[in-house]
């Protein structure tokens, strides 16, 4: 039906223009068993750019972002309705493997979840299951290309072999975002990247955040107003499962057009 | 302050007097609750290991006589016969050691009582590996007969009176001058292990029992761990939940608690009376042995699954693996140390199991070590029965020196498994 990508939002503000939209999603509604998570969500994700989801416990965000990649394919229980496009082709089209689709639209949890092998074999997973390097020398090229991208090489470059469990919070997610852009995804989902780091690798994160920016489209779930503020340029406020406002961060931290915006971004509520 | 009752104390308000003794007083309880029940623990511990310490003392010591074999040196004249007459070349060995039974009959059938009745089989084998030339003279040592070996042993003591043991005081003269002329010794008694079954308690051995639970657990490996590993992942990983999978989850369940005679029962029925396989095979015991240690493979593999942390199949997932390669490549390889242990105490538990496979007839008496799934065969477990049922007196050393084997090898198993263990999980 909405083969047209660039159709703007009744009521929703302006994203940076000169982005065209990547993903977006119409009329989403998921369902865990009889309950409803999201009730008809609209969003628009433009393309390299950073997208944060803020909104109080238990609204939803997780579920709208696991199902950018159809993460909720594996919970038995839920459902999804709704149309949500990438690059304008329906991503929950039977015509679509999502194997494919999880290349393409990456993940990075909220905790930290290296695979127990070594840092080389993390990152090189993903390449390696996709097919994606031509040899040895390639591989190792992606690897190390990924880890610099993720700000982690110089740390690591000595111990390439060594497990990836064995090293520091901060450290592990920086190569869990390396293995995800190891297989050149065009959006990354970050899913509370930074609730398990202390202040120093969060802001290390962040930075590396806004570099990815350049080449990725990001979506970010955050619990803090000053990430969302430092990293992205548009947000979405969800609440009981409805996006109450959208629009570009500066906009959304001055001045707010809803009241529960303005509450929760003041912390009088969430 | 003090009176006000310790339940109406608002929380974050000062505590009182009255609280901090509550605290104290109930801190005592509660340090003897936790004293209480370590010593529950160390009284159990002690007790289990009591039972254990007795059980394996009395085996290993009855076990004693039959891990050495007493042995009498005859000096034989190697014939030079193609099929010599081995029993009356014993006879003539005997003679030359015992001139005077030359011509008593009666002194000869009582020197041949002291050698084992396999004595000529073992001569002859002894003389063919020996490669002697005919007409030279070899001293080869042949094992005594079991009364006799008790007796060296000190089982048979020659202070109680005649009529109350096995051997009167002529026999015992006799052994005696045997042992003064340096002719009788005790050694290690290999035949234990490397011979297979025998009438005669000092020749028989563990081969044939050996071998037939070799290939046993070889069959039941083969069988239940493919089935058993491939039906838990199809549970826990692919299955649907609902009612017949539940049903399903029950029975195995159910299966695991049947008592393993009844698996015999199926064995007989099904693969002896329908398939028509041939009775007291191992292939056959192996298959039986399969069926009994399914469910175990199958619970402790689905717990083994569902222990593997669900952010490792996320993080999978969300680069892209399949569910085929999230499933081989992430949950299989971290839950192989749990699903290796399942698989090793389903093994041990098997190889134990004697009530099925007395069912299928693998308590023949079997002379010779199967060299074939399809040829009859005994397994330790059924040996230890057939020994045990045995009247020679010789047999009950001999049914504890195969408890002792067969503990070893359970022992074995277990080590096997830790090591195993230890291995995968250190990986990281
Ligand atoms: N697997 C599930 N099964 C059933 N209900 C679920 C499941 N996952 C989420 N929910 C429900 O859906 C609603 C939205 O949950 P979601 O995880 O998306 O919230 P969230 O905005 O990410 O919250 P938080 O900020 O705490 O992570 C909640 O009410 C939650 O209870
Ligand atoms: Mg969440």
């Amino acid at each position: 039906m909405m083969e047209n990508v660039s159709f703007a939002t009744a009521g929703a503000h302006a994203r940076a223009p000169e982005m065209p939209v990547k993903m977006f999603g119409r009329k989403v509604e998921v369902f865990y068993g009889q309950k409803q998570a999201l009730h008809g969500v609209d969003l628009e994700i433009p393309e390299r750019q950073v997208t944060a989801l803020i909104g109080p416990s238990g609204c939803g965000k997780s579920t709208f972002l696991r199902c950018l990649n159809r993460m909720n394919d594996t919970v038995a229980i839920a459902r999804v309705v709704g149309d949500i496009r990438l690059d304008g082709e329906d991503i929950y089209d039977k015509s679509i493997d999502v194997v494919e689709l999880r290349a393409r639209v990456g993940m990075v949890f909220q905790k930290p979840n290296p695979f127990p092998k070594s840092i080389f074999e993390n990152v090189a997973y993903g390449p390696r299951i996709h097919g994606l390097f031509k040899n040895k020398a390639h591989l190792q090229e992606i690897v190390e290309t990924s880890l610099k991208r993720a700000g982690l090489f110089e740390e690591v470059k000595d111990r390439l072999d060594e497990p990836g469990t064995g090293l520091s919070g901060g450290q592990q997610q920086r190569l869990c975002i390396a293995r995800a852009i190891a297989v050149s995804p065009e959006v990354i989902l970050m899913d509370e990247p930074c609730s398990a780091l202390d202040p120093i690798a969060t802001a290390t994160v962040e930075e590396l955040i806004d570099e990815l920016k350049q080449n990725y489209t990001i979506v970010i779930v955050t619990h803090s107003m000053q990430q969302a503020a430092r990293v992205s340029q548009r947000t979405a406020m969800f609440h009981l499962g409805r996006i109450v406002e959208v629009g570009p961060t500066e906009k959304m931290f001055s001045n707010p057009d809803d009241k529960r915006t303005q509450d929760y971004i003041t912390g009088r509520f969430g | 302050m003090t009176d006000i009752p310790a339940s109406s104390r608002l929380a974050g308000a000062p505590r009182s007097e009255s609280a901090v003794s509550d605290i104290r007083s109930g801190l005592s309880r509660r340090k003897s609750a936790q004293t209480r029940l370590k010593i529950y623990g160390i009284v159990a511990i002690v007790f289990a290991l009591t039972m254990l310490g007795i059980l394996v003392g009395s085996v290993v010591s009855t076990s004693i006589p039959a891990w050495t074999q007493t042995q009498v040196r005859l000096d034989v004249t190697v014939p030079d016969d193609e099929t010599p007459n081995y029993r009356s070349l014993v006879n003539d060995s005997l003679v030359a050691a015992f001139p005077q039974a030359e011509r008593d009959r009666a002194a000869l059938r009582r020197f041949t009582g002291i050698l084992s009745n396999g004595a000529q089989f073992w001569l002859r084998d002894e003389l063919q590996a020996s490669g002697a030339a005919p007409g030279s003279t070899v001293s080869i040592w042949l094992p005594v007969s079991d009364p006799f070996e008790q007796l060296y042993e000190g089982v048979i003591s020659p202070s109680t009176p005649e009529n109350r043991r096995p051997l009167n005081d002529q026999q015992i003269a006799d052994f005696q001058s045997l042992q003064q002329q340096d002719r009788i010794r005790s050694v290690f008694d290999w035949g234990l292990i490397t011979n297979a079954d025998s009438r005669f308690p000092e020749l028989a051995g563990l081969k044939g029992g050996l071998i037939g639970s070799a290939f046993l657990m070889l069959v039941c490996l083969c069988v239940s761990v493919p089935v058993g590993v491939g039906a838990a992942v199809y549970l826990e990983e692919f299955a649907p939940k609902n009612k017949f999978t539940d049903f399903i989850e029950i029975n195995v369940n159910n299966l695991a608690a049947v008592p393993s005679i009844v698996f015999g029962l199926l064995g007989l029925a099904l693969f002896l009376g329908f398939l028509g396989m041939p009775r007291s095979a191992p292939l056959v015991g192996g298959l039986v042995l399969a069926i009994m240690t399914l469910p175990t493979i199958i619970i402790t593999t689905r717990a083994a699954l569902k222990a593997v942390p669900p952010s490792i199949r996320e993080a999978a997932r969300g680069i892209g693996a399949s569910e085929m390669q999230v499933i081989a490549q992430h949950v299989l390889p971290l839950a192989l140390p749990g699903i290796l242990t399942g698989v090793i105490i389903g093994l041990a538990q098997a190889i134990g199991e004697t009530a099925p496979l007395l069912l299928i007839g693998m308590n023949a008496f079997v002379t010779s070590a199967p060299t074939s799934m399809l040829e009859a065969s005994t397994t330790l477990p059924t040996q230890i029965y057939i020994w045990f049922d045995s009247p020679e007196r010789g047999f009950v050393a001999r049914t504890s020196a195969a408890i002792c084997v067969l503990l070893i090898v359970l022992s074995v198993m277990n080590l096997f498994a830790i090591v195993l263990r230890r291995r995968f999980e250190r990986r990281w």
